[in-house]
């Protein structure tokens, strides 16, 4: 099943895609149809009683730590994001007028769905309730080599989309063989897939439950592959992800 | 949002606890002839920041307990500024920033900084305004001895200039929490503990924060 976030008809409602619409499950108005263009779309995940952890990965594909001249990390290169940083599906991202460098990260988002904590790797995806689409935004201008990425370039308000699906497991075969993709005004600049992940998802997860608590809500970005381009005010990102979505996203002048 | 509770709930942080490398200036001077060098190339232009996440949270009262090899923790005393609801500080307090020493500043601090339990709380907010708090002092007791005072008029960035410099990237949220940062000795290196210490962190006005640490079996 494809879960849905939405607020229609003044207030946040629970929704599943149903034949190319939203069906409501829950309140009063719980069996209602919507159009996918009736309603505001909020990032797919219900709130956690505590700052929900959302871990993004760097370099995790081969192809990309080429393209920014980098060899492959031999442990995951992770960092962390604030949760205020993340905007749902057809969401505006603000471009700051004197940057050279923006551009857009498809990466496949682990949704946990158990506390994890000292999980195997063969364990792992007991752990996981499901998949969405992020798109991680950065800005290359505001780089600096201390604690890198450093968090102006990768916790920027407006900067996470995601969404539109939270995709349930169960649903998901095998998330390490999904084609990912991202088209800017229709034009595909970013092909890759899952299966060429520097560190699967099973390897993060045992990765990070050695040392930390993942609790339900917690987000695991996993990384983009190569193909990265700038993005100007007006361009349409799309980040599409087989199986879970396509995520859209418009930028804007700040 | 709630900036108190009674004392019976410890206080936990309602929202995202940020803290900042590198705001104090003996430890800046100290870097100095290094921030040049590879792999830095050049001195930080804009605050320096990390995530504190919410499996360190350990409210008043709790141990810390050193596991998963990590033998021995750099001591963190910092203020935390505590937003309210209309996104300006409305509170601070003390906290107990752990970390896994670590020398290179080069890579996001995770494996170091975002272990469990490795945030120590304190039981309560205390209310007020940043220019309540531009000259305060925070004691750090190791087993009853004074290892480390920490001066809130040595900050690189002033909490006012802090506050404006991260909020030209992220808005801080209501209930969210930014860490000013911690203080290292003379010699660069930060107060340590180990298994069977009692770490307390003081100032006046404010609830301290105790923790005793201990060890895996």
């Amino acid at each position: 099943m494809k879960h849905a976030r939405i607020a229609w008809s003044g207030a946040i409602q629970q929704a599943v895609e149903s034949d190319g619409q939203l069906l409501i499950t829950q309140g009063p108005h719980k069996g209602r149809r919507v159009g996918f263009d009736e309603v505001v779309w909020l990032p797919p995940l219900a709130p956690v009683p505590q700052a929900r952890t959302v871990i993004a990965l760097g370099l995790n594909y081969a192809d990309h730590a080429k393209e920014l001249a980098f060899k492959a990390p031999e442990e995951p290169l992770a960092f962390m994001k604030g949760e205020a940083s993340l905007i749902g599906h057809k969401a505006f991202t603000k471009r700051p007028a004197e940057v050279k460098y923006m551009h857009y990260e498809c990466e496949l988002a682990v949704v946990v769905g158990r506390t994890a904590r000292r999980v195997k790797k063969a364990d792992a995806y007991d752990f996981i309730a499901g998949y969405t689409v992020a798109n991680d935004y950065a800005i290359r201008d505001y780089l600096e080599n201390w604690y890198r990425p450093n968090l102006r370039v990768k916790n920027r308000d407006t900067c996470t989309p995601i969404g539109p699906w939270l995709v349930d497991a169960a649903d998901v075969p095998n998330p390490m063989a999904l084609k990912l993709q991202t088209t800017v005004n229709g034009k595909v600049t970013q092909s890759g897939s899952t299966a060429d992940m520097i560190f699967d998802v099973p390897t993060l997860i045992e990765y990070f439950s050695s040392f930390m608590t993942l609790n339900p809500g917690d987000l695991i970005l996993t990384g983009t592959p190569d193909g990265i381009v700038d993005c100007q005010p007006g361009d349409v990102i799309v980040t599409e992800i087989e199986g879970i979505g396509a995520l859209h996203n418009t930028i804007v002048a700040a | 949002m709630q900036t108190t509770r009674t004392p019976h709930q410890p206080w936990q942080p309602q929202g995202t606890v940020y803290g900042t490398l590198l705001n104090f200036r003996r430890e800046w001077d100290l870097w100095i002839p290094r921030m040049t060098q590879d792999p830095h190339k050049a001195a930080p232009k804009e605050p320096v920041l990390y995530v504190k996440t919410a499996n360190t949270f350990s409210p008043a009262g709790q141990d810390l307990l050193l596991q998963d090899g990590v033998s021995e923790v750099d001591i963190g005393a910092t203020l935390g500024l505590v937003l309210g609801d209309d996104g300006q500080v409305a509170g601070a307090v003390l906290l107990n920033d752990w970390s896994v020493p670590h020398a290179s500043y080069y890579r996001p601090p995770v494996k170091f900084r975002c272990r469990d339990g490795f945030l120590a709380l304190p039981q309560q907010v205390t209310p007020g305004q940043v220019q309540d708090w531009a000259t305060m002092q925070i004691a750090v007791r190791r087993n009853g001895d004074l290892v480390q005072t920490v001066d809130l008029r040595e900050l690189m960035r002033a909490m006012p200039e802090l506050l404006a410099d991260v909020g030209e990237f992220m808005t801080l949220q209501p209930g969210d929490v930014l860490m000013v940062g911690t203080d290292c000795l003379a010699d660069g290196t930060r107060p340590r503990a180990k298994a069977g210490d009692r770490v307390e962190i003081s100032a006046p006005g404010f609830a301290s924060v105790v923790t005793m640490v201990g060890g895996a079996a």
